[in-house]
C-alpha cells in the first residue's frame, strides 16, 4: 500500500524542535487531575505506543495535548510552541476513539475525509482541486481508495478506523494522535490498520498511539511509555520493555500490560522490588 | 394553474411557500444530524410571545418574532454548551413560557381573536401582505446563503464536534450561527406552515432524503427537493380543497415519507434475495491484495480462488465464478 506523494505528512520542521513536550503536566477536568506531573517527548519519526489499564489516564493526557480536556499545570509544547499559543491545530491530527462512525445522517468516506482539509482554507473558500487530491491521496493511503465513494456506516468497524485516520491525514500532521485505533476491531481490519500504521511509520510519519493492543502494532512502534494511575511508569525502547515485562514475571506473549490487574479492588499486597514496574523503572529518557 | 397565478394572494402564498420549502429542509439537515430535531418546535414556541408583542405594540410581527426566535437560539445554544443536567428542563421552561406569553398576550391586545391565534400556530398563508413578503424573501436569501457556504463546516461540527474543536474550528461561532439561521427559517416559515408545525416542515423531507440519498451531499438535494414540492403541493391542493395551508404541506411531506419508506422497504427486500454471502476470510481486499480487481458494474470485483468477491458492508458477496467472468 504505497503512500501516495499527496498524503504523505508535511516535510519535517527545519527547527529540530520536538514535536511534543511535556515537563510536570497535568491534565484533567475543573481543577480534578487525572494526570499529573509528567514528563514526555516525542520527537520527529517516532511511533509511541502509550499504553496503561483503564482509566490510568492515557485518553486524557492525548486530549489534554489537543485542548479537549483541560492543562491545569507543569509544561506543555506544541512543535515548540506552549500549547496555550499553539495555533497550527493542522499540524496535529487526531483521530479520535469512535466505535462506529454510524451518524444520524449519510455520508460518503470522502466526505467525511475531507472534513481533514477544512482548517488549511477560510471559512468561504470552498474545496479545490488541490484539496480534492489530498483527500484521495490520504482515502488511498488508508486502504480504502475503491470504496471512497461509499458510505461510512456501511464498511466495517476496522474501516471506519482508517477512515477517521485518513481524515487526519488529509489535514497533512506532522503528528497523528490516535486513541485506541485498534480496540474491537476484527482480525482481517486489524491487520489490514497495522499493514496502513507501518506504512505510514516507513514513510516518516510520527504518531502517539494510546493502545490496548500492543501485539497488533509490535512491529510499527519505536518507543512504549506505560501510564499508571496519572503517572509515567515505564519509558524505553520495545525491547526494554519486553525485558521489563518478563521480569516482571508476566506472560511475555500477552503484550498487555497489567491489563488484568483489578485497580479498583483492594489493594493487593506486594513485596517490594518484585512488582511489575521495578525492574524498567530507571531508563533513561530523550 | 394559469387562472391560479392571476390571482395575487395566490402568487404571493406561492412564492412565499417556494422559500420556506426551500430554507426550512436545507437548515433542518444539520439539525436532524445534531439529533435536535425538536429545537425547531421550541423557538416556534418562543416564538409566538414576539408576535404577540408585536401586535399589541403595532410593531411588524415577523420583526418581534424574529428578534424572540434568535434569542431563543442563542440561549438553547448556550444552555447547551454549558452540558448541566438541569438545561433540558431550562428549555422546557423557555418553551412554554414562551407560547404560553404569547397566548396570554394576543388574547389581551385589541387586535386579538382566536382566529389571528390560530393564524400564527398553523399558517395562514393567503393573508401574506405584499410587505411580509419582501422581509420573507430577505431572510430566506440570507438563510440559503449563509448555509451553503458554511455546509461543510456545519457538516464537520454536527459530525464529529471533539474533532473539530481539535483542528482548531471555532465550534461555538458556528453552531451560534446554524441557531439563528434555524431561527430566521422558522419566521421565514411561521407565515407558511404555523408555528407549531414549521419542526415537521425542516425535519420529515431529511428522513425522506435520509431512504434515498447515499451521501450528505444528495440528501441534502433530495432534502430540499422534497421540501419545495411538497411546500408548493400543499398550498395548491389547499386552496383546491379548501383546508388550511399549514396542516396540508405538512400531510403532504408525511405522505411523501411512507410512500417513499414502502419503496425503499420493496427495495431492500428485492436486493436481499439477490444477494449471496462468500465464504468468511481474515484477509481484507483491497488495491494491493495480491487478487486481481475485475470491473462490474459501478464496483470492482477481486479474484479469490476462482470466485469474484465484492466488498459489501461489513462482508463480502459472492458476484460469481470466474468462468462466468470470461464469457462475458
Amino acid at each position: 500500500m504505497p503512500v501516495t506523494g499527496s498524503a504523505a505528512p508535511a516535510p519535517a520542521a527545519p527547527s529540530d524542535a520536538p514535536l511534543v513536550e511535556l515537563h510536570g503536566a497535568s491534565f484533567g477536568y475543573e481543577d480534578r487531575p487525572v494526570v499529573s506531573g509528567v514528563d514526555l517527548t516525542v520527537r520527529h519519526g517516532e511511533v509511541v505506543a502509550l499504553l496503561g489499564p483503564n482509566g490510568s489516564g492515557k485518553t486524557t493526557l492525548v486530549r489534554g495535548l489537543l485542548g479537549l480536556t483541560e492543562h491545569l499545570g507543569g509544561e506543555v509544547r506544541l512543535l515548540g510552541t506552549p500549547r496555550e499559543q499553539f495555533r497550527e491545530h493542522t499540524r496535529i491530527g487526531y483521530v479520535p476513539q469512535r466505535h462506529s462512525l454510524s451518524a444520524s445522517v449519510r455520508a460518503t468516506v470522502t466526505e467525511i475525509v475531507a472534513v481533514g482539509r477544512l482548517p488549511h482554507r477560510p471559512w468561504w473558500r470552498p474545496a479545490g482541486a488541490a484539496d480534492r487530491d489530498v483527500v484521495a491521496g490520504a482515502i488511498e493511503a488508508v486502504g480504502l481508495g475503491d470504496r471512497a465513494e461509499e458510505e461510512v456506516a456501511a464498511l466495517s468497524g476496522g474501516q471506519q478506523r482508517r477512515v477517521l485516520i485518513a481524515r487526519a491525514l488529509a489535514g497533512r500532521p506532522d503528528l497523528l494522535v490516535m486513541d485506541e485505533p485498534t480496540a474491537g476491531v476484527d482480525r482481517a481490519s486489524q491487520h489490514a490498520l497495522a499493514g496502513v500504521l507501518a506504512t505510514l511509520a516507513a514513510g516518516g510519519t510520527s504518531m502517539l498511539v494510546v493502545t490496548h493492543e500492543l501485539d497488533a502494532l509490535e512491529d510499527v512502534v519505536t518507543r512504549i511509555v506505560c501510564l499508571d494511575s496519572g503517572h509515567v511508569d515505564f519509558d524505553g525502547a520495545p525491547d526494554a520493555y519486553r525485558a521489563h515485562v518478563v521480569a516482571g514475571a508476566h506472560d511475555p506473549g500477552s503484550g498487555h500490560h497489567h491489563d488484568h490487574e483489578d485497580h479498583t479492588g483492594p489493594a493487593v499486597p506486594r513485596g517490594l522490588g518484585d512488582g511489575p514496574l521495578d525492574p524498567g523503572r530507571v531508563v533513561p529518557r530523550g | 394553474m394559469a387562472d391560479l397565478l392571476a390571482l395575487d394572494f395566490m402568487r404571493q402564498a406561492l412564492v412565499a411557500a417556494l422559500l420556506a420549502g426551500l430554507a426550512a429542509p436545507l437548515v433542518g439537515t444539520f439539525l436532524v444530524q445534531r439529533r435536535m430535531s425538536l429545537i425547531g418546535d421550541g423557538m416556534g414556541h418562543v416564538a409566538l410571545a414576539g408576535v404577540a408583542v408585536g401586535i399589541l405594540t403595532g410593531t411588524q410581527p415577523v420583526l418581534t418574532a424574529l428578534v424572540a426566535a434568535v434569542a431563543a437560539g442563542v440561549a438553547i445554544e448556550l444552555i447547551r454548551a454549558s452540558g448541566r443536567t438541569s438545561g433540558d428542563v431550562a428549555l422546557a421552561v423557555m418553551f412554554y413560557g414562551g407560547i404560553a406569553l404569547g397566548v396570554v398576550l394576543i388574547a389581551r391586545s385589541s387586535a386579538g381573536s382566536p382566529a389571528n391565534l390560530t393564524a400564527y400556530l398553523f399558517g395562514a398563508i393567503l393573508t401574506t401582505s405584499s410587505g411580509d413578503l419582501v422581509v420573507l424573501a430577505t431572510l430566506a436569501v440570507v438563510v440559503l446563503v449563509t448555509t451553503l457556504v458554511l455546509r461543510p463546516r456545519f457538516f464537520a461540527v454536527a459530525n464529529d464536534e471533539e474533532y473539530a474543536r481539535s483542528a482548531g474550528m471555532p465550534v461555538m461561532a458556528y453552531n451560534l450561527v446554524l441557531a439563528v439561521l434555524t431561527a430566521v427559517t422558522v419566521v421565514v416559515s411561521m407565515r407558511v406552515v404555523g408555528l407549531l408545525l414549521i419542526s415537521a416542515l425542516m425535519i420529515v423531507p431529511n428522513a425522506t432524503a435520509q431512504l434515498v440519498a447515499r451521501s450528505f451531499a444528495a440528501s441534502v438535494r433530495w432534502a430540499v427537493l422534497v421540501g419545495v414540492l411538497s411546500s408548493v403541493g400543499g398550498v395548491l391542493i389547499s386552496y383546491e380543497a379548501e383546508t388550511p395551508s399549514g396542516g396540508t404541506i405538512v400531510l403532504v411531506t408525511i405522505a411523501v415519507f411512507l410512500l417513499v419508506s414502502a419503496a425503499a422497504a420493496v427495495r431492500r427486500r428485492v436486493r436481499r434475495a439477490a444477494h449471496a454471502h462468500a465464504e468468511r476470510h481474515d484477509h481484507e481486499h483491497g488495491r494491493d491484495c495480491g487478487h486481481p480487481a475485475l470491473e462490474h458494474g459501478d464496483h470492482l470485483d477481486y479474484l479469490h480462488d476462482g470466485h469474484r468477491h465484492a466488498a459489501h458492508e461489513g462482508h463480502y458477496d459472492e458476484h460469481g465464478e470466474r468462468a462466468e467472468v470470461e464469457r462475458r
